[in-house]
């Protein structure tokens, strides 16, 4: 790689590490890193995490086309690492896993947003879709939930006229033979009448004031009759959604809870909001809505990163990269009609032949497309490897869905993967890299 | 169950044999195993051909062409929109053929006007600037959806029926007559019989197997054509490339979108028909030495028909379909024993409402029914309830009488809630329950860039809430809308549209976990 002809950067700031990649696993890596006090510098588009439902999935279903339900996790890890799966997972130990959930737990409760997971346990958790889901970490605003489907008592499923996405007699419906006691009733959000379409959003944001609570509860009373839970759309608040449940469910004397939909949904606008407004006073530099245009290395093996287009280029210098720029939706992977990419450092790539064997004749196909595990091969320590096994750079950690030999959508392992590699990603830059060289700082 | 004429096969020549025979006053059930225009009538570039096409190697489809493409221009110009077409020929082409292209067009009596490769790129900017010679011809593009179901309508408001998802599975053949028909409902399994004066096969590309039921063998030859919509339209003419008949050298404009095709590739079975990768691969290559454009393009979906190809002796070598005449057959069953039995095939979309009349003409004459055909004089009407699937007509309609209880389902093609309600009233009307899958047929419900991830949720949720879905049969719903769509972006998947998969697949599979719902392969619908 060519040194960039501008220097307008400062060469004599370096960063510890640069993370690349805005979403879970990005989050993650950059929290990761100023918890143990590295200096951290993070880019990536402003959306990351917008496409995030809340929950945080570790493993629920393998092998995939048996669509085999695992009501524990772990034991689903050790099914694969027994296997001889090159599944991310099979480099980290269960401890290191959930040593990377807790600190994630505990960093987003002291947020307030707190979550709730049972240590060896899968929860289901309805959907908008009326499928129950197998995850393993749910905002507390989701918890009872899980509670009134495990005791399937009756419960009221409100929704809101002009939320499309969102019908509570599809859930009801859809879950009947189940569930009998689950009730849907569609009311008229306060002051949206006659408005055609809201925005779960502007409702969250609506939510925040006690008074619309006390208007919503008012219309909500008189449905509630036999029901023992109260099912919303997850809609409840965006800061202050602990409090906003207490209230609710004052008002309406039983428990509340939310239940997931469509991104761009109001729970990933919520772990945005955290990471945006939390982090940076943790010392993370945030360069929000910034993209990496082009990497080179230094001699002395420290990467600079040219962030932003040619119109305001700035140039970062880091000892370390983290790359979590995601699969194709986050750009982190590109494709034409001749193959994958990774764009920024040009990484070799685990990938199907050719174009013909990506993806099955069915789209649902449980066994899942091939190309969903192509991505970047790395070592135990999460360092990117060539087709050899040999590691390209000794300070390039990768985190996340770019990784290859993974399946998240059909494995249930997304946020999973991003907080566990995120996690193993800079603890492995701490152990291998940082503690065997001599540590050049500001 | 009794009729006059039980018409097999709902395509464009079924639909529009049962508007010509309700008009001559003759009442017809329309019996169709899957839906309207499943086949090649659904499955093609919806181009009115000139009949420039065939001048140099099928003189009698050019002719057929001209005139028939004058009469639907005229008395459907609803259906069409008359862009006008190009020849070009690109550095390399055949130069013979370029200057004898006037001399096969004069018998045929197709116009041509040649015009320099400058003025050609002066009409579409994004032509080769290798192209060569350029000749102007009639060509426009035509809805064949909005044709059939146009068709459909007008025959069921003068008395015929349509019977949708219902199959043909046996003749009671006696003393040379089917006496009755076995048919079975796909929905609900149950099998009745419907006697009719007489039987016509419109089936296509299946004719065969419908004659098989009468132990009638006919000669056809199966040619597969895939194609590839744009997410942009690109030009603004039909774009022919002046060369004889060959891969991906039509490209159509319509509404929004344009569609490059077709390739042409023999299939001996009817079964598991999908476009191909490498099909994919050869259009993209090959549309691209016309207009460049089509390299860089996004593609929202591909999708392919099965040409019924009619054989007759002698018809050229039986390798390569593009040299099998396009002409009609009309075959009359009654010299292999079944009296009442007739086979139309072969024949083309441009030549639809041919076939329909001759075909009405020779069972009118069996019957002893002895009005003139109309469809030649007299202008199809409009229904309300096709209009919809006019791509770019939602967003028209929805920007002039947008009002406040009107609300959108599909953003990226402008689906609006009364789009849906006209939709569903109009399938219930003809007893049918409406699904996502009809819905994305009758509007254009999930043909946009969201390939459905986001309306199909919405359209879902709205069945559920008028009433129109009550059971969790929503899941199964959405997973055959799903494939439905699938089966025509699988082989387009790369750049922006493999981005979209993905987020179908995270949204579909990653969050809602719908693939543990659906019925493993062979369970499926």
């Amino acid at each position: 790689m060519a040194l960039p002809k501008s220097h307008n950067y400062d060469p004599k700031h370096v960063f510890d590490i640069m993370v690349i990649g805005s979403g879970i696993a990005g989050m993650a890596a950059s929290l990761f890193s100023v918890n143990r006090k590295l200096s951290t510098v993070q880019a990536g588009s402003v959306g990351g995490t917008l496409f995030a439902s809340g929950l945080f999935d570790l493993m629920a279903i393998h092998p995939v086309e048996e669509k085999r339900v695992w009501a524990d996790p772990w034991e689903a890890i050790a099914a694969l690492r027994k296997q001889g799966s090159l599944h991310p997972y099979a480099r980290i130990s269960d401890d290191a896993i959930q040593s990377a959930f807790e600190e994630i737990a505990s960093f987003l409760s002291s947020a307030g947003m707190a979550y709730r997971f049972e240590k060896n346990r899968n929860l289901p958790v309805i959907t908008s879709m009326g499928t129950i889901k197998h995850t393993y970490c749910v905002p507390e605003s989701m918890w009872h939930g899980v509670e009134a489907y495990n005791e399937k008592a009756p419960c009221l499923i409100i929704d809101f006229n002009g939320l499309r996405e969102f019908s509570g007699r599809q859930i009801s419906s859809t879950l009947r033979e189940e569930w009998p006691g689950l009730r849907a009733v569609r009311i008229s959000f306060p002051d949206t009448e006659g408005l055609n379409e809201v925005h779960p959003v502007h409702l969250a944001q609506a939510l925040e004031l006690s008074a619309v609570r006390e208007s919503l509860a008012a219309r909500i009373q008189p449905e509630i009759r036999e029901a023992r839970y109260a099912g919303f759309p997850a809609v409840l608040g965006i800061k202050k959604t602990a409090a906003i449940c207490a209230h609710l469910e004052k008002l309406l004397g039983i428990p509340v809870f939310e239940i997931p939909m469509m991104p761009a949904s109001v729970p990933g606008f919520r772990l945005k909001e955290i990471f945006d407004s939390v982090l940076p006073p943790k010392g993370l530099l945030r360069l929000i809505d910034k993209r990496v245009e082009s990497v080179a290395r230094l001699d002395n093996g420290n990467f600079i990163l040219n962030i932003g287009g040619p119109d305001q280029e700035q140039f970062i210098q880091a000892r370390g990269v983290i790359l979590a720029t995601g699969r194709f939706m986050g750009k982190g992977l590109l494709s034409d009609r001749k193959g994958i990419y990774e764009p920024l450092f040009h990484l070799p790539l685990h990938q199907p032949e050719s174009r013909i064997s990506w993806h099955h004749e069915r789209f649902l196909d449980p066994s899942g497309h091939p190309i969903n595990s192509a991505g970047v091969e790395v070592d135990d320590s999460f360092r990117a490897v060539d087709g050899t096994g040999k590691t390209i750079y000794d300070n390039l950690f990768i985190a996340g869905s770019i990784l290859a030999h993974q399946d998240w959508m059909r494995m249930k392992c997304g946020s999973g993967l991003a907080i566990a590699t995120a996690y193993a990603a800079v603890n492995a830059f701490i152990n291998n890299f940082m503690n065997k060289s001599d540590r050049i700082t500001a | 169950m009794q009729t006059q004429v039980l018409i097999i096969g709902g395509g464009a020549t079924g639909t529009a044999l049962s508007r010509d025979l309700a008009l001559r006053g003759v009442k017809s059930i329309l019996v169709e195993k899957g839906d309207l225009n499943a086949g090649a009538s659904g499955g093609n570039h919806g181009l009115l051909h000139s009949g420039g096409r065939y001048v140099s190697n099928d003189r009698e489809a050019a002719r057929e062409c001209k005139l028939e493409g004058d009469i639907i221009k005229k008395l459907m110009p609803q259906c069409v929109e008359n862009t006008g077409g190009l020849f070009v020929a690109v550095q390399g082409d055949d130069e013979a053929y370029i200057a004898d292209f006037p001399s096969y067009c004069a018998p045929c009596g197709v116009p041509c006007e040649r015009i320099t490769p400058r003025e050609a790129r002066q009409l579409e900017p994004t032509l080769s600037d290798k192209v060569i010679a350029a000749y102007i011809v009639e060509d426009a593009s035509i809805d064949p959806f909005k044709l059939s179901l146009l068709n459909m309508s007008q025959a069921i408001s003068l008395g015929s029926r349509l019977m949708r998802r219902t199959k043909a599975i046996g003749f009671d053949i006696h003393n040379k007559k089917i006496n009755r028909v076995r048919v079975r409902s796909k929905d609900t399994g149950e099998e009745f019989y419907i006697q009719a004066d007489q039987v016509v096969n419109c089936a296509g590309a299946w004719a065969n197997q419908v004659c098989g039921l009468a132990g009638i063998e006919i000669d056809i030859l199966y040619s597969k054509g895939t194609l590839l919509v744009t997410n942009d339209r690109i030009n603004h003419r039909i774009i022919n490339r002046l060369r004889r008949p060959s891969d991906a050298d039509i490209l159509v404009p319509g509404g929004t979108v344009s569609i490059i095709g077709t390739t042409s590739i023999r299939v001996d079975s009817l079964d598991d028909i999908h476009p191909t990768i490498e099909e994919t691969d050869l259009i993209v290559r090959e549309g691209a030495a016309m207009v460049p454009a089509l390299e860089r393009t996004r593609y929202v979906r591909a999708y392919c028909g099965v040409r019924p190809l009619f054989r007759t002796s002698g018809s050229g070598h039986e390798a390569d379909a593009r040299a099998v005449s396009r002409g009609i057959a009309i075959l009359d069953h009654s010299h292999e024993g079944v009296e009442n039995l007739t086979t139309v095939t072969g024949g083309k979309l441009t030549t639809f409402r041919l076939m329909a009349e001759r075909t009405a003409g020779m069972v009118c004459g069996k019957i002893g029914v002895s009005e003139p055909c109309r469809t030649r004089t007299e202008p199809l009407p409009a229904a309300e309830e096709c209009q919809w699937t006019e791509p770019g007509l939602s967003p028209k309609k929805w920007m002039r009488s947008h009002t406040t209880d009107d609300i959108m389902i599909c953003e990226c093609e402008m689906v609006t809630k009364t789009a849906m309600d006209e939709t569903i009233a109009s399938l219930k009307n003809n007893n049918e329950k409406p699904s996502l899958v009809d819905l994305c047929m009758r509007t254009r419900l999930g043909r946009g860039a969201c390939q459905g991830a986001f309306c199909g949720t919405r359209a879902l949720a709205y069945l559920y809430e008028c009433g129109e879905e009550k059971t969790r049969h929503g899941l199964a719903d959405i997973g055959n809308f799903f494939q439905e769509r699938w089966k025509g972006i699988r082989s387009i998947l790369w750049g922006d549209q493999l981005i979209q998969a993905e987020l179908t697949e995270s949204i579909h599979c990653g969050l809602f976990d719908e693939e543990l719902y659906t019925p493993s392969e062979g369970e499926a619908d």
